[in-house]
């Protein structure tokens, strides 16, 4: 019985934090505009993060998304604008449904960062379910889809597509489609409208309902991750803060209504934290286990991540509102955490449905 | 990370498993007799105590099948392994880190017989979260202390043979957590007064104590005098994983699971209700996070790394669900979730209504929520003190 990280995870931990601090800190990633920052995401594919769970035998290095955990956790502590979740998800998407050719040609691309993925799942907003998934199939595809993640940085988008009652996934030459980006609160998850008219897939393969709600529990395993890191990061702000703003004589952070407030904070990141490490673990070890873990760590999260945003900008008071100050940054993110992937309420009903219920 | 355990940790989960085929009737067929017939095959398993050093008569069990031990038990719905809950908690543990030898030989092994029940003198009417104020005042005569004061909300004083005392011997001090002497004392020593309160519920668990010229041997003081604050510490820190809790509180749910199937709200299945099945939802992952909370915990322990006040990230949860999953119980089934033993229309015998009257020994004692907050925020955090 180990619950615990590997030494080589550690390290791994350290590395990505140091990145984040070094080369990606706050004051670059203010600077994004929804595009790939080229330079960052060169370093990335150097320092092997996009080829974790690329397997072997496709020129990756064959780990789990529990190795790949860590580097998501610490990229959410410093709110990295780098698509590593959405090339996450294309790498277990073709690892999972495609043939070996598709695979054979595309994962190694995947694993040097060469090809950055794009990636649409639902056109339904709210909907996480195989009925989500509007955009029609075929040799060709025509139509729109919007919600598509990292689209204006990606070489390639991977679309998920319907015939019916058939799913299935289209890889997309990214110049053949037309992209309307949709701003959204949150700079560091762009997402896109994508217009596509009689363009030929350079792939595609079937997915069934289950692999969707696989891949759907992957983003939603993926989303928790990073909002540890990012939860952490805004506990860490608001609590020195706290020690150092006086008012009424004293540092706030004596008066139980600003620490008591902290303390939760603390009590739901542990929280959601184990609950996450729990389901990143259980997507290559126990996928039996992957609903129900994913539904209960990302339904934790998405709440208390939301109040943990707000308060982190409310406790500072008005500086907390403003643009300079980061705390803003992870309210941000806070609010795309809440939605994406399946909300609070979608994910505990869905649990008291997988318990029998 | 890996969640299986060694060939020698499941063997031992199977002999507890055996153990408890063989030795724990269904809770009708249990007779007269069980519980000391109990009592006494959990302790030739050397199971009582079971973290305690064998040179005690504890049984060494490693962190990993303390684990296994409890969480076991907890899925057969076992009785405890022994009479004296704080006795096995914490005062056992106490003497064996404070205790000289001869307390050891005078009191761990009637712990582990469950010949005698311990209770603990901390909470006086001025002194309850703010606990190193106390002011029952032991000062020390010849060979013996002669206390003045007065305890309360001592839980199992009616009953209990001995009592685990924080006392005062220094007045004149500067740091209030010193001066603090830690006594032993015989409940039916001359001079200790019991008058039992009646909870909210009705049972008459704990009690005043009330003190007067009480005379109690200096060879039963546990560890030195005027350190007794970092024996408390040391004795509220024992209650470590979380781990046979967590498999009650799983238990719990599935009964509550059945409620809502077998409750109709308004003409319509209860279960069909989006905001109940949200409530369940809500309580499985609290008690899941409990879980792995727990077993993260337990990792870091058995990695030998030190482990701050974490644990109050549990004891909060506990007391959340304590209080919200009887409370759901009963407003989910209306008048009738009111009813106590005893009503026709009572709900599963009354059982969720008594229960929810009884969250405060569990909520409450040991520290109340607002002071494991504080213990978060200034331990862990590092925000000034109050």
């Amino acid at each position: 019985m180990d619950f615990g990280f590997s030494e080589e995870q550690n390290l791994l931990r350290e590395q990505v934090l140091r990145f984040m601090t070094d080369a990606c800190p706050l004051s670059v990633v203010r600077a994004q505009n929804g595009g790939l920052p080229r330079d960052l995401w060169q370093q990335a594919a150097d320092l092997g993060w996009l080829a974790l769970i690329v397997p072997e035998a496709h020129g990756g290095l064959g780990l789990k998304w529990i190795d790949l955990a860590v580097v998501l956790e610490e990229s959410g502590r410093g709110l990295s604008p780098l698509p590593i979740l959405s090339q996450a998800l294309a790498a277990t998407a073709i690892g999972r449904c495609a043939g070996d050719d598709v695979k054979r040609e595309w994962l190694p691309k995947v694993a040097t960062g060469d090809v950055v993925f794009g990636i649409g799942l639902y056109d339904d907003p709210t909907w996480i379910d195989a009925k989500g998934v509007g955009l029609a199939g075929g040799e060709t595809l025509t139509g729109t889809k919007p919600f598509v993640s990292d689209a204006a940085g990606a070489t390639h988008l991977l679309l998920a597509t319907r015939n019916g009652e058939r799913l299935g996934l289209a890889i997309v030459d990214a110049g053949d489609a037309a992209l309307k980006a949709q701003p959204g609160i949150d700079r560091t998850k762009p997402f896109a409208t994508v217009s596509l008219d009689r363009v030929e897939p350079v792939a595609a393969f079937a997915m069934s309902a289950d692999d969707l709600a696989f891949l759907t529990d992957c983003g939603a395993v993926a989303a928790t991750l990073e909002a540890i890191g990012a939860a952490e990061a805004v506990l860490a702000l608001t609590s020195e803060y706290a020690k150092t703003r006086i008012q009424f004589d004293n540092p706030i952070g004596k008066y139980q209504g600003v620490k008591h407030r902290l303390a939760d904070m603390f009590i739901d990141i542990e929280s959601f934290k184990s609950l996450a490490y729990h389901a990143a673990w259980a997507i290559d070890d126990a996928p039996h286990e992957l609903p129900r873990a994913a539904s209960l760590a990302k339904a934790y999260a998405a709440d208390a991540f939301a109040r943990i945003g707000i308060d982190g900008v409310g406790l500072h008071g008005a500086i907390g509102f403003t643009a300079e100050y980061d705390a803003q940054l992870y309210l941000k993110r806070s609010k795309w955490v809440r939605s994406a992937f399946g909300d609070a309420d979608y994910h505990y009903r869905r649990a008291a449905s997988l318990g029998g219920l | 990370m890996d969640f299986d355990f060694t060939p020698e940790e499941q063997a031992f989960r199977a002999e507890v498993r055996e153990f408890l085929a063989e030795n724990l009737p269904p809770r009708a067929e249990r007779g007269r007799g069980f519980m000391g017939e109990w009592l006494r095959k959990v302790r030739d398993k050397r199971w009582v105590g079971f973290s305690w050093p064998e040179e005690y008569g504890g049984g060494a069990g490693s962190l990993t099948e303390q684990a296994i031990l409890k969480e076991e038990m907890a899925l057969a719905g076992a009785p405890p392994l022994g009479t004296s809950f704080m006795g096995l908690a914490w005062v056992g543990p106490g003497i064996i880190q404070y205790g000289t030898d001869e307390q050891k030989q005078r009191f761990i092994p009637d712990i582990l017989d469950s010949k005698v029940n311990w209770c603990t003198g901390y909470s006086e009417p001025n002194h309850g979260s703010d606990l190193a104020a106390i002011q029952t005042k032991a000062e020390r005569v010849g060979d013996h202390y002669v206390v003045n004061g007065q305890k309360i909300w001592t839980t199992g004083a009616p009953w209990a043979d001995w009592i685990i005392l924080l006392t005062r011997t220094e007045f004149d001090v500067e740091r209030k957590h010193d001066g603090i002497t830690c006594l032993l004392v015989p409940m039916d020593s001359p001079g200790i007064e019991v008058r039992p309160i009646e909870n909210m519920a009705g049972d008459r668990n704990f009690a005043e104590v009330f003190f007067t010229d009480v005379q109690v041997p200096v060879s039963n003081r546990l560890g030195e005098e005027g350190k007794g604050w970092a024996v408390t510490i040391s004795a509220l820190a024992n209650e470590r994983s979380s781990i046979g809790e967590v498999t009650q509180m799983f238990a719990k749910l599935e009964s509550l699971k059945d409620l809502v199937r077998s409750t109709n709200r308004q003409g319509r299945p209860a279960s069909d209700d989006p905001a109940v099945r949200r409530r369940i939802g809500e309580f499985e992952a609290k008690i899941a996070a409990m879980k792995y909370n727990g077993l993260r915990y337990l990792t870091k322990q058995l990695r030998g790394e030190p482990l701050s006040s974490e644990t109050s990230v549990n004891k909060l949860h506990r007391a959340s669900l304590e209080i919200e999953m009887d409370d759901f119980a009963v407003e989910l089934t209306g008048l009738a979730g009111v009813q106590l033993p005893g009503s026709d229309e009572a709900v599963d015998g009354g059982r969720w209504a008594r229960s929810s009257l009884g969250w405060p020994s569990v909520v409450i004692g040991g520290g109340t929520p607002n002071i494991q907050r504080n213990i978060i925020a200034e331990r862990i955090l590092g925000l000034p003190k109050d």
